[in-house]
């Protein structure tokens, strides 16, 4: 069998590495380590039935000719998604460039300081929008956003009140998501009606579905007089020109910052916002970055409140969310850089200067206009809704029509030529007007005035801003990042170039559907290639994270149970060693999370399963099981574990973070999972963008089919994200990455994974031990190296992974699932010397720790005390340590030609979080206090 | 006379006659590591034992604080809400966490003394 060229692209070893590393496993050929470490019952018998693998150029060549079939309209369609402009600087260096995509979520702070900055910018601008103080570094869409704002107002009353009112006209798709949150919690939504004693939050969304910046003051009186909460969905570019939220009373802002400069994408990614009251910020869902200080004493960023997440929290989070859409926080947060208030504002007086042009023409030719407080979108009433709509579409223009309403949302886009063409359509004359925008509360006073918002406006400030943060990050264009459980491989850069494709981007994900045959095409194949994958029947690429792919296979099962007349079975069974997300998304789904135990080989403890089964025989809904287990092992027993569950008439729910081991060789399906969720972003490339876009499909067997997220945009149950793709638009990585492997390079990708695993785990097993093995001794695709007995001389976990920065390298998995330990997990695509690399600091940190241990080194004197070393510590005048100065950052031969410098020392935890501070301060108040 | 008691959810509490005053264990401070949050109850919370009413929160865990025994809370360490520090300076003395009006006394025959405690935690 012949692999294509790509698959040797993208697994590090080469034939020779690979015989030098299974001979010091002592295994004669790949196939045997497979076959100890692989369970043989669980191994397919026959090879994926995927298309053989093609070379780069040929498989580009096909998804250009399958995304020719989209077709291009200028889109006016709205409803949440606006074309808009990504600056080519912006593109260029942060979106196509490793540099900021292969980067992981900032765990780490000390080597991620430069999208730490960028993302606090993001929270910056979105507190300067909004007015509230609080704000987050991106939740997943707006749909969720709103969803989550409702949980959270129904959090803050400790559950006393349950009710959601919705007070204006929200776009479908959120209406859609919002329903599907709510109900399985047994939240009751009021539309229509008014607030009482039982209402926890209000959603006004501002302007609403049909364009209008309604005045919602009487709203906000009364809820206030209700004592509820306001939660706002506001355009962050109407803000530009709007009162801020929290001046008018609102408690909870959400939106979309899409139109800051990143592409429609056929739905996503996108970065959704969220800010609230002070009160609010301990049960706010999702990241917060903060500032805090290093050991030094200088500022330092940081993740904050890390307690209120489903990784500390499980099943008592705030949300299930584990990720951000960093990468996109991030080019909207560069966005509004580059503009600055005044060119945001332009942008803002641009657009309604045309919307305003059109409905003064409408108007005059005797066309209804629905209200006049329009920013961006007219909506027009007319009893010729869908005949305009196909005129327009004619000349190339969509537009969104629905009951005796047509609707044209402007955009930054936007030109005369766009205004008269649809003069056209409307047989409109339109005179050019330069109307400034004049909604019933207008933004007066001075807003954005930090100065990063000012002091980059050239391409090239912009290109050494970009390449500064750049530089202080450690990514995968630099360094093995050996992340347990995440799965950090080669992101090729084949797979990324679609995504900046006008046919892949440029499209709004409400387009007709023959518009978008080609995406959907690309979706309908990727769908098969992973349910073939997984062994499942269908597969739903809608859930934009891990954590979304969870809450919709939860809910598929949850509405199997409810069709079979079995509503009461509401007991989720999750194993003490699974992920915090998978207790929070059962919780979401509104299951009773029963833990299992484990035992001391690291697997589901047989006997406390059964018991728990037997216990919950009746009302068992489901298990949730991770395969290979968390601790990095193929368990043995998972088909009876299967077994057992189904026969108390429960579903198995199983975890896809540990596919990249099971790829070609084990298929969920087959070893009786009913659903799983894969994460695109570990196993099938996608990168990680620093802390998210992810996507997280569910694979689902015939029975749960008809139980699959619907189209929230259309009113079908069950939407789980705004979009029905989800983030489509690099759906294409994953595409790329099947047609360029095929069967065969997947199934050999995975094989090398195992075997890369195995070898770090052989040569770093004298140093730390590794806490679990299969039945023949063998790892998974990941391992746990015992480091808990370091802390018999002080040594801690934190300080061999700070000490593996000065190495050069980013910390495995730190204290998960076992506390004290690391997980290791090198993926297929790190070649030998890398993994020598890596094999050799861990050696070299025992030898350390072997010195304190002996007494020649005190610990608080130690290198690893004071890890990481940023620059200074060879410039301080004082030395007082056990080491030599030049150790510190130096440790290796290696790091003097190639040294990895971390801009900050060791990052003080807890005075980011006593001192919690998520935005820059405006520069008045810098003045106050001089 | 004063009497203090523990549970085996590290909390003590001190019985003067009705009423109580509570606080979690120098043990428990030492393994949540560097606190970073207290979330203090609420004046007039009744409640009984094992309700979750406090949060004490670390840069690393959380931890929900119980009733340790059937009453309601007439006090609260104010200061505590906004600087954990009070917490962490003095756990088993200034660092107490609320004060409750006993409803049923006989509860505290279950609960551990200061010897037990040593010997749980040993």
């Amino acid at each position: 069998m012949t692999l294509s060229p790509f698959v040797h692209r993208h697994i590090g070893p080469n034939a020779e590495e690979q015989q030098e590393m299974l001979n010091a496993l002592s295994c004669v050929s790949l196939d045997s380590l497979i076959n100890q470490a692989v369970p043989e019952d669980l191994r397919v018998k026959s090879p994926l039935n995927l298309p053989e693998g093609k070379d780069e150029h040929e498989a580009l060549s096909e998804l250009e000719e399958l995304l020719s079939e989209n077709v291009l309209l200028t889109s006016l369609i709205g409803q949440g998604y606006y074309d808009c402009i990504t600056p080519p600087v912006i593109q260029r260096n942060m979106f196509e460039n490793p540099g900021w995509y292969t980067s992981y979520t900032p765990y780490q702070p000390e080597i991620s300081q430069g999208r730490l900055e960028m993302l606090f910018n993001f929270q910056t601008l979105i507190t300067e929008l909004t007015g509230l103080p609080i704000a987050g570094a991106s939740l997943l869409d707006e749909a969720t956003a709103v969803a989550e704002s409702a949980t959270l107002a129904v959090r803050s009353f400790k559950g006393k009140r349950r009710k959601i009112l919705v007070a204006s006209e929200l776009f479908p798709q959120t209406m859609s998501t919002l329903k599907t949150r709510l109900k399985p919690l047994g939240l009751p939504i009021e539309t229509g009606a008014s607030c009482d004693n039982e209402t926890a939050g209000v959603i006004v969304q501002w302007p609403d579905a049909k364009g209008l910046a309604n005045d919602f003051r009487s709203i906000v009186n009364s809820a206030k007089a209700a004592g509820a909460l306001v939660i706002l969905a506001a355009d962050p570019l109407a803000l530009t020109k709007l009162e801020c939220p929290g001046n008018l009373g609102v408690d909870i802002a959400v939106g979309s910052m899409q139109r800051y400069g990143v592409p429609m994408g056929l739905g996503g990614p996108h970065a959704a916002y969220m800010a609230v009251t002070d009160k609010l910020k301990r049960m706010m869902p999702g990241r917060i970055i903060g500032q805090s200080v290093d050991s030094n004493g200088q500022p330092a960023y940081r993740l904050a409140l890390q307690t209120r997440e489903q990784h500390i929290r499980r099943g008592d989070a705030t949300s299930n969310i584990c990720t951000a859409q960093a990468l996109l926080a991030n080019m909207a947060a560069a966005y509004a850089i580059y503009h600055g208030p005044e060119g945001l504002r332009n942008i803002a007086d641009r657009i309604h200067a045309h919307a305003a042009a059109f409905a003064e023409a409408a108007k005059a030719n005797g066309y209804e206009l629905v209200g006049e407080q329009f920013f961006d979108t007219v909506t027009l009433k007319t009893p010729d809704a869908s005949s305009l709509q196909a005129t327009a579409r004619e000349a190339g223009i969509a537009i969104h029509a629905d009951n005796g309403h047509v609707s044209m949302a402007f955009d930054e886009t936007t030109n005369d030529q766009t205004v008269e063409t649809l003069a056209t359509i409307f047989k409109l004359k339109v005179n050019e007007r330069d109307t400034v925008f004049a909604p019933f509360a207008a933004r007066t006073e001075s807003w954005l005035t930090q100065e990063i918002f000012h002091n980059v406006r050239s391409e090239t400030q912009m290109m050494r801003y970009l390449r500064k943060l750049m530089d202080k990050d450690l990514a995968l264009d630099r360094a093995m990042i050996p992340l347990g459980s995440c799965t950090m491989k080669l992101n090729a850069a084949s797979e990324m170039m679609p995504v900046s494709w006008a046919k892949n981007g440029s499209l709004h994900p409400f387009l007709p559907a023959d518009c978008q045959l080609g995406t959907h095409h690309m979706a309908k194949q990727t769908e098969s290639w992973l349910s073939e994958i997984t062994g499942f029947a269908a597969t739903s690429l809608q859930p934009n994270a891990g954590s979304q792919g969870e809450y919709a296979g939860l809910l598929a099962i949850k509405a199997y149970h409810e069709a079979n007349g079995n509503e009461d079975r509401n007991i989720c069974l999750i194993p003490t060693s699974a992920h915090g997300t998978n207790p929070a998304s059962a919780v979401m789904c509104g299951m009773q999370v029963v833990p299992v135990g484990c035992d001391d080989a690291g697997n589901i403890d047989l006997a406390h399963l059964r018991d728990r089964i037997e216990q919950h025989r009746d009302h068992l809904a489901a298990l949730m099981v991770t395969y290979p287990s968390t601790h990095g092992v193929f368990e043995e027993t998972i088909k009876d574990i299967c077994r057992e569950v189904h026969a108390a008439g429960g579903q198995v729910y199983m975890d896809g973070a540990n596919l990249n081991a099971m790829v070609g060789l084990v298929r969920p399906g087959d070893i009786g999972a009913d659903v799983c969720h894969m994460n695109l972003h570990k196993t099938f490339c996608i990168p990680h963008g620093g802390g998210g876009p992810g996507i997280g499909p569910i694979g689902v067997a015939s029975h749960l089919k008809p139980f699959l997220p619907g189209n929230g945009q259309a009113g079908e149950h069950r939407a789980v994200s705004a979009a029905p793709l989800g983030s489509a638009s690099i759906i294409c990585i994953t595409w790329m990455y099947i047609r360029m492997m095929g069967g065969a390079g997947l199934t050999e990708a995975t094989k090398v994974a195992i075997l890369n695993a195995n070898y770090l785990a052989e040569r770093i097993k004298e140093s730390f031990p590794v806490l679990y093995r299969g039945a023949k001794g063998f790892v998974a695709h990941e391992c746990i190296l015992d480091t808990r007995d370091v802390k018999e001389v002080g040594v801690t976990v934190d300080d061999l992974a700070k000490r593996l920065i000065d190495y050069g390298f980013h910390a495995p998995t730190m204290s998960w699932p076992v506390v004290g330990t690391l997980m290791v997990e090198p993926t297929e695509s790190e070649d030998k010397a890398e993994l020598d690399r890596f094999a050799d600091a861990m050696n070299k940190i025992r030898i350390e720790i072997a010195e304190i241990e002996a007494g020649k080194v005190e610990y608080t004197r130690s290198a690893l005390a004071h890890a990481p070393h940023a620059a200074d510590s060879l410039t301080a005048e004082k030395w007082d340590r056990d080491y030599p100065r030049i150790m510190g950052p130096f440790p290796a031969e290696q790091t003097i030609s190639d040294k990895y410098w971390p801009p900050v020392a060791r990052v003080d935890n807890a005075f980011g979080d006593r001192n919690l501070v998520c935005s820059c301060p405006p520069m008045d108040s810098f003045e106050e206090a001089a | 006379m004063a009497t203090r008691y523990f549970t085996e959810d590290h909390e003590w509490l001190e019985v003067d006659g009705d009423t109580a005053t509570v606080g979690i264990t120098e043990h428990a401070c030492e393994q949540l590591g560097d606190l970073a949050f207290v979330e203090l109850p609420e004046v007039g919370t009744a409640g009984v034992k094992g309700d979750d009413v406090a949060v004490v929160e670390s840069i690393k865990a959380a931890s929900d604080i119980y009733m340790p025994v059937s009453g309601e809370i007439t006090e609260i360490n104010t200061p505590m809400g906004d600087d954990c520090t009070v917490l962490s300076d003095g756990p088993e003395s200034s660092g107490w966490i609320w004060k409750m009006k006993l409803s049923n006394p006989s509860e505290l025959d279950s609960l551990m003394d200061a010897e037990a405690y040593q010997t749980l935690i040993s």
